[in-house]
């Protein structure tokens, strides 16, 4: 009985292990290459893996990675695996917000010689500059973004050119009349302050890239606009706990009438909420000062090269690629995500996807880049946690504080 | 004698597998994060690291937002830990008077136990949502709880006390159980009434374990983190000392100042164990002595 049992059993392992033998190849003939990027849910990013892998006849095959869609926790789950110099990690899709961090810390390859020059060829300056970072490229631009104001044509004839104009048009629509933004205490809310103080004509850094500028007259003047935006009865209740999404989520219930936001909340509200999308209509970010067209943060993700890829060489060419007019067009066409190839903005099928294409080229050509710092983490966090929440505001007194706040960031000190 | 010395030896061996097991994962970690704290470094710039002594410490120590923290944790510690014990206390009598059902009670009331702390915060933080959540139609409200400091302590503390209460009740109705049935009806004999019976005989015998469940809910509350990760952050005044070794730590990579947070939290944490067993322990091992 045991004995028929016993051979029964070591039969089943043999034929395991036969058949895990048989699968298993310890040196896979096509090296594969991992590229972690946010999951993102179209497709697109998985079809120009195919496409790649496919003009390189069989060389290499392309391995999505899908990172959480938070930037923040994308970074945290990337730079403890590139500290610990993790060889699985060949290309990176990294927000344009890294560039620095991970350059100083030698955790992406520079993009040198030809392959640069093809990298920067036909891009938007703007998204050549965010993958840059003290004169060297260090990924190739891939697919850019930027908020626009989006509102409501059938409450609003023209969209107000300022801030303080919206507030008060936002004002007197009484309960229609709610201005979505981005208030929570995340990175978010640095990016909305970066967007008004450059259009106030300020800077969070010096040009040294190392010191506090965070001038007077254009910090006061950005901390006036949130402190007033905030405290008055156009600000969303919820603003001290919004975000993009949040954002999104209100204007399609149709109670708003104006909000910034990115590209993707025009694709959603048409399938989501038609009723809302048939009446809304977008213009460039409001201006803080009048006359002076606004500057709004730049966003985007770049390609980068894992500094410890087993295999560099092919991971540049997969990335040029990836990058390519093909495959930006396909990000832009499936995922509602904007090329950074110039020409696309002329293109015929993206202004299809894209009806706001003029706003949004223009809106990028001036777009401004967030302090680009090693430390931009430590920066975010600083400016975010002094600024929040909005309607607790004194722009008399937190300009210095958040002078304060940031050179303690830029020095490493201290807790936030 | 030898015979007991050579027991000793050998209860010191049957013990060293499982002692060698805790100072690899616990005690390595625990000296090295000690040792971390004492340098200034950064993940990011690894050449850059020096020792710096006390320097964390002073800098962690005198930062307004640690004490802040510190005091955010006690209030979410105390507020949910009490509320926990009394309501736990009620749900174990339930259950253990329970006649029919028996299994049932005691199955459904694990129900908020067994889901994971990051769904309950976020199924709770949509429920108090102004927009989406049922809280404020039902209570016909229209506030937005979790903008404002101390109604977000609410929804924090009110999400640890759903989501625990459970385990109180069933450590508290072991203890229950372990009470004679016949001491209770002796002392009945004698003329105790119910309230008597409880607080003279019943809670006394059930010290011990009212002492471990208090410690363990204690020790787990002032690490909280999930909740109020996922509903606030650690905006609107709630952040917790672990949120800000997080953020030292995790988000900023400064592995010295976060070390040195997350040391001082667990010399918090050894505090809470001391005191615990310096109030209960020394008392209830008296008692048992007469």
């Amino acid at each position: 009985m045991s004995n028929t049992r016993l051979v029964t059993a070591i039969t089943l392992l043999g034929g395991m292990l036969s058949v895990l033998l048989g699968c298993a190849e310890p040196y896979p003939k096509t090296p594969r290459l991992r590229w972690y990027v946010f999951d993102e849910p179209s497709g697109a990013f998985q079809q120009a893996a195919q496409s790649c892998a496919e003009r390189s006849r069989g060389r290499y095959a392309i391995e999505l990675v899908p990172l959480p869609t938070d930037a923040d926790q994308q970074r945290e789950q990337l730079v403890r695996r590139l500290a610990a110099e993790d060889p699985d990690i060949d290309i990176i899709g990294m927000d344009v917000i890294w560039t620095a961090e991970f350059a100083a810390a030698g955790w992406v390859l520079p993009w040198r010689g030809e392959a640069a020059r093809k990298a920067r060829a036909d891009r938007l300056d703007s998204a050549i500059e965010s993958a840059s970072y003290e004169k060297q490229l260090w990924a190739a631009p891939f697919t850019t973004n930027t908020q626009l104001l989006w509102y409501r044509g059938d409450r609003v004839d023209t969209p107000p050119p300022t801030w303080n104009e919206m507030i008060r048009h936002a004002e007197a629509l009484g309960a229609h009349g709610t201005i979505q933004t981005q208030g929570e205490r995340y990175e978010g809310l640095t990016v909305f302050f970066v967007s008004l103080l450059a259009s106030a004509g300020g800077s969070v850094l010096a040009a040294d890239g190392q010191t506090v500028s965070l001038q007077e007259a254009p910090t006061r003047r950005a901390l006036e606009v949130m402190q007033r935006l905030a405290n008055s009865t156009a600000a969303d209740p919820t603003l001290a706990t919004a975000r993009e999404d949040h954002a999104r989520l209100a204007f399609e219930r149709g109670n708003s009438s104006f909000m910034v936001n990115y590209t993707f909340v025009w694709p959603s509200a048409r399938a989501n909420a038609p009723q809302v999308a048939r009446h809304m209509d977008w213009a460039r970010w409001p201006a803080v000062i009048a006359g002076k067209p606004s500057r709004v943060t730049l966003g985007g993700i770049n390609l980068g090269i894992g500094a410890h890829s087993r295999h560099p060489e092919m991971a540049f060419e997969a990335a040029a690629c990836l990058v390519s007019d093909s495959n930006q067009r396909l990000a832009a066409a499936l995922g509602g995500l904007p090329p950074t190839i110039t020409a696309l903005y002329d293109d015929a099928q993206v202004r299809a996807t894209f009806p706001f294409a003029d706003v949004l080229r223009e809106t990028l050509r001036d777009a401004v880049q967030r302090p680009k710092t090693p430390l931009y983490a430590d920066v975010s966090l600083a400016i975010s946690h002094t600024l929040h929440p909005l309607r607790d505001i004194d722009p008399q007194r937190d300009v210095a504080r958040l002078r304060d706040a940031v050179g303690r960031a830029l020095r490493s000190e201290g807790l936030l | 004698m030898t015979r007991r010395a050579a027991e000793q030896r050998l209860a010191w061996l049957l013990c060293a597998p499982a002692v060698i097991a805790m100072l690899v994962v616990t005690a390595y970690p625990m000296l090295y994060a000690v040792w971390l704290s004492l340098f200034r470094y950064d993940l990011r710039f690894p050449n850059q690291r020096r020792f710096v002594g006390v320097e964390n410490y002073v800098s962690v120590l005198s930062a307004e937002a640690w004490w802040q923290s510190l005091f955010n944790t006690l209030f979410i510690t105390v507020g949910s830990v009490v509320f926990e014990f009394l309501l736990g206390l009620v749900f174990a009598l339930v259950m253990h008077r329970a006649i029919i059902g028996r299994q049932l009670v005691r199955a459904s009331l694990l129900v908020p136990y067994g889901i994971i702390t990051v769904v309950a915060a976020m199924s709770w933080r949509f429920a108090f949502d102004p927009t989406t959540g049922f809280v404020n139609a039902l209570l016909g409200l229209e506030s937005a709880w979790l903008t404002q400091r101390w109604t977000a302590f609410f929804v924090i503390i009110q999400t640890e006390i759903w989501k625990t209460t459970p385990f109180m009740a069933l450590l508290l109705l072991a203890g229950l159980s372990v009470v004679p049935e016949d001491l209770l009806r002796a002392a009945r004999v004698d003329g105790a009434n119910a309230a008597q019976r409880f607080f003279k005989v019943t809670l006394p015998l059930m010290r011990p374990v009212i002492m471990v469940a208090l410690l363990f809910r204690t020790l787990d509350a002032f690490r909280i983190f999930d909740t109020v990760f996922v509903q606030t952050r650690g905006a609107q005044g709630t952040e917790s000392v672990s949120i800000v070794g997080y953020n030292a730590l995790v988000t900023r990579l400064n592995l010295g100042l976060g070390s040195a947070v997350s040391v001082l939290i667990f010399v918090c944490v050894l505090t809470i164990g001391v005191l615990y067993i310096k109030g209960f322990g020394s008392d209830w091992s008296r008692r048992r002595e007469h």
